[in-house]
């Protein structure tokens, strides 16, 4: 019988001919990743073990990220220990100030993790690296430690749901809508412990930025992983980017799914997340007036480059709506750098937006971006529970960058074509 | 090892979030974090709740980050053991390297009220409602996992491994 991508990537590192669901492996880690908020607890753990060294300055990657630049003392305390770690250690991937992103931007940008790896990170959202076809999964800060001791993590090999999109999606729906329908479909732990494999003719017309969208969510189901089968797209991305060989797997004709779900996506309109579950969709269409307070374009889902083009074209020529505060967040410096030389900042800036320096900042509440009481925002991010982006009794609605454009103009959740704009 | 206590019944979809708010991240001492602890989610909690309080919850207890402050937050306030209907994956596996006992079973989790007394039993499995008499069964915890919890996590037990070498 055959093996998914995610069996042949744990079996690989694994050093077995294969792997069936259910199996308990002792595998081999390519990518270790922790962040400001996750490696102080992991380096503390880490300490615990009596190991003096890391198990390779190459594979642990340290970004600070999460309340970097440095949001109050206690934080700044924390990128210090980090800090003196990463130095103490000479880690080759250490990330902060002009050269930090949001991780996971950054490390696919930069070729830090590549096609088969097996990634770990102590950060939810380490499952974004399975759109370039990698195995990635998030872990504890105490998982992180063990792997910067040995290299090495235990695994339960989760069985596999096979998503498959079919049909031409409509104007402004992109792979954070997808996702979202998909979350709204199978519940968020209905792919509790899973893996979730995307494919289908539409996922083939997806760019690498909407793969990794699209993967990153993945989490939002409850699952280990999500994961595309690596082609030209990811080809063309990575072989400028890589500096160590990378592979490609594939699922086998004959590997076996615990579940198949078929989706038409001609029928899908862009999504919105209602509070407080990223389950709660609807279609734009069916959002009723909502009014708005701040609209957050950025975030490790949606802060690459394409999803600023898309903020740009809805955006220009046009301002938020008074009393609306419009936040950017470039994730990385390259993408920064990129939406300067190009224009984007022209547009932003003449539609009143605060540009903010790459930092996942408000996506968790930590600054940048807070709400008060009784407000509401719409965002590009990726989890809208309670008090998530500030106090408790505000709300987060969840879409793609050109809803959340459109929605910041019209001061109301609102569809690019609510504005007039043409795809 | 066994557990008695006062139940404090949650809904489905407990995150880390409602656990423990990213706000409070930017430090990682148990006790600060203790004092936050499901404060978005009941707020009678931070002030009510007893050391030796159990937590009972709906299906994916813990969902979201996966920050081991959470699982941090529940121990250090004092909370032995959480019962849910299922827990989110990420959780599940900081929990017991934090050792934080935690036990699944939905049965139980209907068949207890708020402020019941619970008595979890790790080595059977077994949770009983002893305000009601009502028994339940969950997944025994096997002996090695309930070592890790005995030596306060993970870390703690291979650091006394390391010792009896």
């Amino acid at each position: 019988m055959g093996m998914t991508i995610t069996e042949k990537i744990l079996a690989a590192h694994a050093g077995k001919e294969a792997v069936r669901p259910g199996d308990l492996i002792d595998a081999r880690v390519d990518v270790a990743l922790g962040n400001d908020i996750t490696a102080p607890i992991a380096i503390e753990q880490f300490r615990k073990t009596g190991r003096k060294t890391v198990f390779d300055k190459n594979k642990v990657v340290l970004v600070a990220d999460h309340f970097a630049p440095n949001k109050d003392i206690k934080s700044a305390q924390q990128c210090a220990f980090m800090r003196r770690f990463a130095r103490e250690q000479d880690l080759t991937h250490y990330f902060e100030g002009g050269n930090a992103g949001i991780e996971h931007v950054l490390l696919p940008e930069q070729g830090i993790v590549l096609p088969g790896d097996l990634v770990i990170g102590a950060d939810s959202h380490t499952c974004t690296y399975g759109g370039l076809g990698a195995f990635a999964t998030g872990v504890g800060s105490t998982d992180l430690a063990a792997v910067m001791a040995t290299g090495r993590l235990w695994f339960k090999v989760p069985e596999t749901v096979k998503f498959v999109y079919s049909g031409t999606r409509r104007p402004w729906v992109d792979g954070k809508d997808l996702i979202l329908y998909t979350i709204g479909r199978i519940g968020v732990d209905g792919a509790l412990y899973q893996a979730m494999e995307f494919t289908g003719e539409t996922v083939d017309t997806l760019s690498m930025d909407e793969r990794f969208t699209m993967a990153n969510m993945a989490i939002e189901a409850g699952a280990k992983n999500g994961i595309f089968i690596p082609d030209g797209v990811v080809e063309t991305y990575v072989h400028q980017r890589a500096e160590r060989p990378y592979r490609f797997y594939e699922s086998d004709p004959d590997a076996s799914y615990k579940d198949i779900v078929e989706i038409d996506v001609s029928g899908i309109e862009p999504q919105v997340a209602f509070p407080h579950l990223p389950e709660n969709v609807r279609g734009i269409r069916d959002v009723g007036k909502i009014p708005i307070d701040q609209a957050v374009i950025g975030s490790c889902t949606n802060g690459r480059f394409s999803d600023l083009a898309t903020a740009a074209k809805v955006l220009k020529g046009k301002k938020a709506a008074p009393g609306v505060r419009l936040i950017i967040i470039p994730a990385t410096p390259a993408v920064y750098k990129q939406a300067l030389t190009e224009g984007l900042f022209d547009v932003f800036l003449d539609a009143g937006a605060v540009i903010s320096p790459p930092t996942c900042g408000p996506c968790l509440g930590g600054y940048m971006g807070i709400l008060a009481e009784g407000e509401r925002a719409v965002a590009t991010t990726n989890r809208n529970f309670v008090g998530r982006m500030g106090h408790r009794k505000s709300e987060v609605y969840l879409s793609n960058p050109a809803v959340a454009a459109a929605s910041a103009v019209l001061g109301r959740l609102a569809g690019p074509d609510d504005l007039g704009v043409l795809y | 090892m066994r557990f008695e206590g006062r139940a404090w019944k949650f809904g489905a979809n407990v995150d880390t979030d409602a656990i423990i708010p990213a706000r409070y991240l930017n430090e990682s001492d148990p006790e600060a974090l203790a004092a936050h602890c499901m404060e978005d989610e009941d707020s009678r909690f931070v002030f009510d709740a007893r050391p030796g309080d159990i937590i009972v919850a709906g299906t994916n207890f813990g969902c979201g980050s996966s920050r081991e402050h959470a699982p941090i937050a529940i121990k250090a306030r004092g909370i032995p053991c959480v019962i849910a209907s299922s827990f989110a994956r990420i959780f599940y596996r900081n929990a017991f390297n934090m050792g934080l006992p935690i036990l699944e079973s939905s049965d139980a989790v209907a068949g207890v009220s708020e402020g019941d007394t619970v008595e979890a039993d790790l080595s059977s499995g077994r949770i009983t409602n002893l305000t009601t008499g009502a028994v339940f069964s969950s997944k025994p915890i096997p002996p090695f996992m309930q070592r890790i919890i005995q030596d306060g996590g993970l870390m703690g037990h291979i650091a006394k491994a390391k010792e009896k070498e």
